[in-house]
């Protein structure tokens, strides 16, 4: 099942929701160990008294959401799914605070009740009324990937025309301090914009809210489609990776057919980055490359940034400089692939292409 | 989608045999807490597996110290019972998928954690948070067992494992994998504790779905997974079945964060998108496993949508929650279990603990044992904050 991509919003450490300039002049950083999105004015897309009841990732998540509605022109979807590796982490962390502060007495529960992971989802529904399908996947960095592959697949079983799917995760103090002691992240603050540079190990922290109208049918508005996406757990080594990616690439004859574009994962981490560069010297050798993770930081559900990025190259026709990896393509860009893995345990590929 | 295994672990058995047992023994599972240091440890009664961390690590096989969440020890004994009563020996036979669920994941360990790290941030052992998340459960089964064809976890609150279970189906007609296995898994949290009775609906005297007096629910804590297997590879293997995932259906109340609309709207679209999945009519259901926490906005909302769903002819119905509490994100596969036990045992498990009809429906749940009872299709409700409501429908084979 192909799926038509109709409409998208997103909310990053970039210009994305309002797209001024975005990506041809980016947003740069310096000195910084993790990055937090641009947040926009809500009170255009969220009741500002609802928004004041909620955290800073229900706001961003439901305010992409309603902005990526209102581009695809669609109403009520037929479907609302979201994929979040971690969820409403700030009230997650703030409720579990009240109990110790409070000595598990007189709790406030917003907190709690906004700490599910299917808040951000629950919290569409309920503003637009929306009675329909509702689901919302928790797996690392299958998270994003869990939705969009339901998605395809009710579209398939004919259960709807017109699906919201969105990727969400936020960065907070606390998770970063955590995560900081895991060795996720670069002990010295860098620039953004020069990530790949860096080396050693570890990368920077992001976060970002990404909402798509995937839908069965093409429209004036439809940037580009969605051909397969694909998941893979804990790859025995690099040779898995190249064959499942060379499986997921070819064509009906089982030959590899190139795609125009790969859009790496690449994050800065030597460790991680191995596998990306080993690839460009073996399948993705002669296929020009892009990367992304300098612009909206390493999370859970970062592919759903990437996915916006190469819905906008197809529409455009061109590959922006700053996202220029390896190469440069020349003739048209029909076909990307989007590759990335998490920690080298949960692995994704997406194919997008032209309509 | 045929059934081929199932697995359980909750507060009325370690698995299915003992889960069986219990039901056709009236014995409830709410008791006095004793897991959790709680400062309602009194007051609260809660529906607790009754076997420590370490006691659950040795019946997963693991080594003694292994720093698993609660919720994972729970997860790997309720899914190797179901790989094992499917008989499944070499799990790459088939290409194999594992859907997971879950509410608060590690949370058990993150408590640990956190109250050192909120005091200090270079304080409290990694090794107790980095099983928070919801994924971390999935990959330890996952590894355990070898699965590695498709994996995801669902978080859908209270909904959580009823959707694992009807993606699992639906991985499985996509052709996605052969095989699933679904299900999900909650332990006992002193972050799920305070939640709900921050939200002043947790019963102090231990929870009584539809009745005129329920005053709450009751948590509980377990773990469930079925095997679902596509007819062409049961037909294939000659494996014995449980019964079949006929019908399943996903809606949304879209009427309040935590509470259901008066008239159930979110169930009624669940279970009549449900029984047309099915391709059912309303007299085709034996038994309704009906969500019934025992809040009153829950059952009054539920018990309407119910009695407008089968107008006048409303199936006999009854909620197991006063056996196992709510087992949060694991009750759908709970409840699931408790179905396929109800089409095996030809009964309907009783609500134990009901008292007196609720002033506002027609209808009553079954409130003792039947038995002898022709069970064919029983339909499953799982309602979720959020409003994300699921049915599951199973059947006969």
């Amino acid at each position: 099942m192909k799926a038509f991509i109709n409409g998208q919003s997103v909310i990053s450490p970039q210009n994305t929701f309002t797209e001024e300039r975005f990506p041809d002049v980016p947003v740069s950083y310096t000195g910084i160990r993790s990055l937090r999105c641009i947040e926009p004015q809500y009170s255009e897309f969220i009741d500002p008294m609802a928004a004041r009841r909620m955290s800073r990732i229900i706001k961003m998540g439901v305010c992409s959401a309603m902005k990526c509605l209102r581009n695809a022109g669609i109403k009520n979807p037929d479907a609302i799914i979201t994929g979040t590796g971690l969820g409403c982490i700030e009230d997650t962390t703030r409720f579990l605070a009240s109990i110790y502060n409070n000595n598990e007495q007189l709790l406030n529960p917003t907190p709690f009740i906004q700490s599910t992971h299917n808040t951000v989802g629950a919290s569409i529904a309920l503003i637009l009324k929306c009675n329909n399908y509702n689901n919302t996947y928790v797996h690392r960095g299958f998270s994003f990937e869990s939705a969009l592959t339901d998605a395809l697949m009710l579209l398939g079983e004919g259960e709807a025309d017109n699906i919201l799917v969105g990727g969400l995760d936020e960065m907070t103090p606390e998770l970063f301090a955590i995560t900081d002691r895991l060795g996720f992240w670069k002990k010295e603050p860098v620039d953004n914009l020069s990530l790949k540079n860096y080396t050693g190990n570890g990368t920077i922290g992001g976060e970002g809210t990404a909402f798509f109208i995937l839908s069965r049918n093409k429209n004036e508005k439809t940037t580009a489609c969605i051909r397969s996406v694909n998941t893979f757990f804990n790859p025995a080594g690099i040779e898995e990776v190249e064959s499942k990616l060379s499986k997921i690439l070819a064509g009906d004859d089982e030959t590899f057919i190139k795609p125009d574009l790969v859009l790496l994962g690449l994050n800065g981490d030597a460790g991680g980055d191995e596998i990306y560069e080993n690839l460009n010297k073996s399948i993705f050798k002669d296929i020009p490359s892009a990367y992304y993770k300098h612009l909206c930081g390493e999370y859970d559900t970062s592919v759903s940034f990437a996915m916006a990025l190469a819905a906008g190259i197809i529409r455009g026709q061109r590959v922006p400089g700053i996202l220029s990896l390896k190469g440069s393509v020349t003739g048209a860009i029909n076909k990307i692939l989007i590759y990335n893995h998490l920690r080298n345990i949960n692995h994704s590929a997406i194919v997008v292409t032209s309509c | 989608m045929l059934i081929t295994g199932a697995g359980i672990i909750s507060s009325i058995g370690l698995n299915y045999k003992e889960n069986a047992a219990s039901l056709l023994s009236q014995v409830s599972g709410i008791g006095k807490m004793t897991g959790l240091d709680s400062f309602y440890r009194d007051q609260l009664p809660v529906a607790e597996v009754r076997a420590t961390n370490d006691e659950l690590r040795e019946m997963a096989m693991l080594k003694p110290g292994s720093a698993y969440s609660r919720t994972t020890l729970l997860g790997l004994i309720a899914a190797r019972e179901a790989l094992d009563d499917a008989g499944i020996e070499n799990i790459s036979e088939s290409s194999t998928g594992l859907v997971s669920a879950s509410t608060v994941g590690g949370m058990d360990r993150t408590e640990k954690f956190f109250r050192k790290f909120m005091k200090d941030n270079s304080h409290g052992r990694l090794k107790d948070v980095v099983t928070h998340d919801m994924g971390d459960s999935t990959e330890k089964i996952a590894r355990t067992f070898g699965i590695s064809d498709y994996i995801t976890t669902i978080s859908t609150a209270c909904s959580s494992s009823a959707n694992a279970i009807l993606l699992g189906a639906r991985l499985i007609e996509n052709g996605i994998v052969d095989r699933v296995l679904a299900g999900g898994v909650d332990a006992l949290t002193l972050f799920t504790i305070n939640g709900f009775n921050s939200l002043l609906i947790l019963d102090k005297n231990g929870c009584k779905p539809f009745d005129n007096e329920r005053n709450g629910l009751t948590l509980g804590e377990g773990s469930a997974f079925l095997v679902l297997e596509a007819e062409r590879v049961v037909k294939m293997t000659g494996r014995k079945t449980r019964g079949e995932v006929i019908g399943y259906g996903n809606a949304c109340d879209a009427f309040h964060q935590t509470a259901s609309s008066p008239e159930g709207n979110g169930a009624f679209l669940s279970m009549s998108k449900a029984l047309e999945k099915a391709r059912f009519s309303a007299g085709d259901i034996d038994y309704i496993n009906a969500h019934g926490t025992g809040t009153k906005n829950n059952d009054l909302s539920e018990g309407k949508a119910v009695e407008r769903l089968f107008a006048g002819k409303v199936p006999p119905y009854s909620s197991t929650k006063a056996f196992t509490g709510h087992t949060l994100g694991a009750a759908g596969a709970v409840e699931a279990v408790f179905s396929l036990m109800a089409i095996e045992n030809q009964c309907i498990w009783p609500n134990l603990r009901f008292g007196n009809k609720m002033t506002e429906l027609e209808s009553e749940p079954v409130s003792v044992l039947k038995t002898g009872i022709p069970i064919t299709n029983v339909l499953s409700n799982s309602f979720g904050f959020g409003g994300n409501n699921t049915s599951l429908i199973f059947s006969k084979c």
